[in-house]
This record gives structure tokens, C-alpha cells and sequence, in this order.
């Protein structure tokens, strides 16, 4: 059940020049939330910027929730600035379509650029139970992220860029392709841009392996009244919509169009 | 001190309702807060069969407002009448349908349905501007309002308040339609029509192009429009637009609002309609106002 506080700001930390990692105090919301749902958080209390902004959660450690975000527009302008010791006005945890790794042996994370950020708490959830593969592609070296924290968590981390300026040369996807040729893969999950979650999901229908994406639409109200965030379903030929923020974020790659 | 208001024959506890499309039916906010304390909750937009609403993107933000284009999804009347209604029930509150239909026909087959259910009332939506046929196409004249709401009002006995859009030159015009057709009151506004370009993209910002401008950014325009209504009309008004604490609500009932609907305000705090009710109640206290229904429409022009 998600809740709505002020969470206490503990540590904030730069990973690049526009991507900040931000670690707050809650713990009914570290003591619920599963690995795929996101927090809406209000970044003033003023009425401009209006509406929250929906922030997946990166990490769970104790009492403490993790959430990573760029820095894309006035709202996440304002969050950056925000100093330790602050209150920050968080809604969550939110998304009922959360990621499900249980009794799948041997799976695979794919990620690319700022869609990693949610496959961390997967990937550390897993790991102790499964063996864990994971797929993290970047446009360029300067982009690289999280590359030891998810290390740690991987039994092996495969790194590509699409310029080859750093590890390996290309798509994710396609290192992920060439290890399911020779090693059984019982789950793939991923996050990321639409042309890398689009390959994925065609991947794992082509091969019958479950595989679950995590997707992002423009949000209104996070909790599922306002039904902005569309994603089309699977229906044939019926029309149906359901919605990222309460349906998702994370969703089985059979059921929705993207 | 009274905060009890009657609405179109709708005796509510307090003047604040939650609006049709920011608040589902209710399921998601009883898990912030008491839903028994609201005046009313009108629900999601609800028509005779189920609608799968707009392409995405459908919503997006604007300075101190929101744009949206959902197109009415809704899971249809026969299924609010099996899953959210006995739900809703169990609460003190009371429960308005929002209804909407693409034609006059679909209005009337819904009102019929609508009026055995056990039901406080109906919000006909004449407003929505995010559909190709229905809704707003009968709401920017007095003789299209007049027209639904008189063929509505034949076959549904409860009580009946008609939503009005804003994009129109007089407002008052119809408003006048839904009150000589036999409504029992008018809501006002639904969203202004609006649009949001993506300067890199060139191309709107919402898949359908345009869509309905809501929040805080309309309430000025919403505030003066219930005033004009207000005064023209007899039968009462339920004023939205904006509103995000009681000192809003206070300056939509001076304005000539029987009663107020927050609307945009739920998706920045979910506890937004109890904390406007509790400011309604500290300026009355403030003011020494014994009865709130003494300040409808008390503003005095200048």
C-alpha cells in the first residue's frame, strides 16, 4: 500500500553532471516496496511545477530508499538542489506490475542509458537465489553508469556502447542474443529505450522466454485516476488501453503493444 | 457552525465534491483518506458501453495547469453499477455519475439506467472537448444543451446537474439551455481547450493535438464564469476550476458556487479535498460565519 510523507533527505550524491542519486529515509516505504515500483514526488510546494514527477526506485538498503534521476526540466532542476537534512514529499511505493524473479534460475537484465536505474534492485533481489546476467548499453564512455554497483550484483556484466569508446562495441541486445545461444535463460527482464525494449520483447517471443519490460509514459496523477498513461494491450482486435502507473510499470513483453 | 449545502436537492455534509475524471471511483483515495468526509464524489466519466479513451500521450504539464486528452476511458455503466457502486455505497458521501454518451439516443438509454440506480444524482457531461462526437458538440449552445438535458430530464427522476464547457462566448447562453430544460443545477467549467508543442519535435506534445487545460492556470476564468451563471441563473451552481484549498473554495461559493469540485488538485495531494474542507471550516470560524450558505455568491462587485 503506498503511502504519501515527507521523507528525510541522507545522502545525495552527483554521478554526473546531470544525474543525481538521492537516498531518503522511509521506512514504510523501504519495508514494502518491490523491486520495478516508482515514488511520485512533489518537488515544491507551490503550485508551479503542478504535478509530481514519477522517479523509479533504485535501491533498498534498511530504512533508506534509493531513487537516481536526471535532470531533464525544471521540476528535476528544482529536486537537484534540494540539500541533506531536507523533507522530501514522496507518494509511493507505486505500480502494482512490479518485476517477478522468483523460481527463474538463470536470468537476464538488459538495460540501456538512464533505464538502468530501476534493474538495480531487481538485479541485487535476484542474486541471491539465481544466477544473473546483465546487459547495460550506452550511447558512449561518457554515458557509462553504475558500472561496479551493478557488478557486484551480476554474475556477469556485460558493458557495450554504440561507438565502441568503451567495452564492448554495439547493442546490448545482441550480447544477450549470443549468450541465450549457449546458456539456458529463463526470465529476461529490461528497461530502457523503446527500440532496445521493442527487440527484446521480439527476442523473447521468438525464443518462448518469459520476459517482463518496464515502461514510462507521461504521468498525471501516478495512482491511476487520471488514465494518462496509456499503453495499448494486446487484445487482438479490440482496442483496450491500460495504464503504466497503476498496471505497470513493469509489464509482461506478451501483453502490451509498444 | 453548518457546512451542510443542497445542491440541485443533493444535501451534502459540506460544500466539497472531488471531480468527475481526477478521482476514478473512489477505490484508489480510500488509501489516503476518508472518503466518509467528503460532501460528494462524483465519479470518472461513465457512458452506456465501455470506452477505450485516446491515443498516448494524453496528458501533459503546462505552467500551473495540465493538459489532457483521455478521451473518456471508462469500464461502461454496467460495470460501475456491478463493481463501484455497492463499493462506493458503504461510505457517508454522495455519489454523483458523471455521464456522457456520443449521441442524444446514449444519453437518454444511460440516464434510464442510471435512474434505478441507487444514486444521489447525475452530472451529464455536455463538456468534454477530447471526443470526436458527443459530449462538448452539444454543449457550446443553448439550444444543443436544451435539446439532451430535456430529453434526459423525461426519464431520469433524480436529481440533475448539467456540465457546461468554457469554450463558448457567454457562458450564460447555455446555462440557460440546461435551466429552461428542467435541470436541477449546472456545473461549471469542464477543461478549456488548449495546446502544448514540443519546440525540438515541431509537432503537439498530446497525440490527439489538443486537449482540455486544467489546475490552477483556470481558475480565474472558472471563478468569474460561475459568477456570471450564478447570477443569471436560479437553479444552483457546482463550481471547479483550480481549486487546491479552501480559501479557493471560499472565493468559488462567494463567486455564486452552491457547492465546489476539486479536480486537478487530487493528482498533487491526495489529501487535498479533506484539507480544503478544514480550511472552509477555519475561515468560517475565523469570519464567525454560523451558516455556510451565507456566503453564496455574497462577493460585492466593485
Amino acid at each position: 500500500m503506498p503511502i504519501h510523507a515527507k521523507c528525510k533527505l541522507v545522502k545525495k550524491e552527483k554521478l554526473r553532471e546531470d544525474i543525481f542519486k538521492f537516498s531518503v529515509e522511509s521506512t514504510e516505504i523501504a519495508k514494502t516496496a518491490k523491486a520495478g515500483q516508482f515514488l511520485e514526488i512533489r518537488v515544491t510546494d507551490e503550485i508551479e511545477p503542478l504535478l509530481r514527477r514519477p522517479i523509479s526506485i533504485y535501491n533498498i538498503e534498511g530504512n533508506l530508499v534509493e531513487f537516481i534521476f536526471q535532470v531533464k526540466g525544471k521540476g528535476t532542476e528544482i529536486l537537484k538542489e534540494r540539500e541533506i537534512g531536507e523533507y522530501i514529499d514522496i507518494l509511493g511505493p507505486l505500480g502494482r506490475g512490479t518485476f517477478d524473479y522468483k523460481n527463474k534460475k538463470n536470468i537476464a537484465i538488459i538495460g540501456g542509458g538512464i533505464g538502468v536505474f530501476p534493474l538495480y534492485e531487481l538485479a541485487k533481489e535476484a542474486k541471491e537465489n539465481s544466477k544473473v546476467n546483465i546487459y547495460l548499453g550506452f550511447r558512449n564512455k561518457e554515458l557509462v553508469l553504475l558500472e561496479d554497483e551493478f557488478r557486484k550484483v551480476s554474475d556477469k556484466l556485460v558493458i557495450t556502447t554504440d561507438d565502441g569508446s568503451y567495452k564492448e562495441k554495439g547493442f546490448a541486445i545482441d550480447f544477450l542474443k549470443q549468450d541465450a545461444e549457449n546458456e539456458k535463460i529463463d526470465g529476461i527482464y529490461a528497461c530502457g529505450p523503446l527500440p532496445m525494449l521493442k527487440a527484446v520483447q521480439s527476442f523473447a517471443k521468438e525464443k518462448n522466454i518469459p520476459c517482463q519490460i518496464s515502461l514510462e509514459e507521461r504521468m498525471g496523477c501516478g495512482i491511476g485516476v487520471c488514465l494518462g498513461c496509456a499503453v495499448k494491450v494486446n487484445a487482438g482486435e479490440e482496442l483496450v488501453y491500460t495504464h503504466v502507473c497503476k498496471a505497470g510499470p513493469v509489464f509482461d513483453a506478451n501483453v502490451v503493444e509498444i | 457552525m453548518n457546512t451542510e449545502v443542497n445542491l440541485a436537492g443533493i444535501k451534502m455534509k459540506n460544500p466539497v465534491t472531488v471531480a468527475s475524471g481526477t478521482f476514478g471511483y473512489g477505490r484508489e483515495f480510500d488509501e489516503f483518506i476518508d472518503l466518509n468526509k467528503l460532501g460528494g464524489i462524483i465519479t470518472k466519466g461513465t457512458s452506456l458501453k465501455p470506452r477505450p479513451g485516446n491515443k498516448p500521450p494524453r496528458v501533459c504539464e503546462t505552467t500551473a495547469g495540465m493538459l489532457n486528452s483521455i478521451g473518456l476511458q471508462n469500464p461502461g455503466v454496467e460495470y460501475f453499477m456491478e463493481k463501484d457502486l455497492p463499493w462506493l455505497r458503504q461510505f457517508d458521501t454522495k455519489v454523483i455519475v458523471n455521464a456522457c454518451g456520443s449521441s442524444i439516443e446514449e444519453y437518454v438509454e444511460l440516464a434510464k439506467v442510471l435512474n434505478t440506480l441507487d444514486i444521489d444524482g447525475v452530472e451529464l457531461n455536455l463538456s468534454c472537448p477530447n471526443v470526436k462526437a458527443g459530449c462538448m458538440a452539444f454543449g457550446t449552445s443553448y439550444e444543443g444543451v436544451k435539446e439532451v438535458t430535456s430529453k434526459v430530464r423525461k426519464v431520469l427522476d433524480k436529481p440533475l446537474i448539467v456540465k457546461l464547457t468554457p469554450n463558448v462566448t457567454d457562458i450564460v447562453e447555455p446555462a440557460r439551455g440546461a435551466e429552461d430544460a428542467g435541470a436541477d443545477g449546472v456545473s461549471l467549467i469542464n477543461t478549456l481547450l488548449g495546446m502544448s508543442i514540443d519546440i525540438e519535435k515541431r509537432r503537439p506534445v498530446l497525440a490527439n493535438n489538443m486537449g482540455g487545460l486544467s489546475g490552477p492556470a483556470v481558475k480565474p476564468v472558472a471563478v468569474r464564469m460561475v459568477y456570471q451563471v450564478a447570477k443569471a441563473l436560479k437553479i444552483p451552481v457546482l463550481g471547479l476550476g483550480g481549486i487546491v484549498n479552501g480559501n479557493d473554495v471560499i472565493e468559488f461559493m462567494l463567486a455564486g458556487a452552491t457547492a465546489v469540485s476539486i479536480g486537478t488538485g487530487n493528482f498533487i495531494e491526495p489529501e487535498v479535498s479533506i484539507k480544503a474542507i478544514e480550511g472552509v471550516e477555519e475561515y468560517l470560524k475565523r469570519h464567525n460565519i454560523e451558516d455556510i450558505n451565507s456566503i453564496i455568491g455574497q462577493v460585492q462587485m466593485n
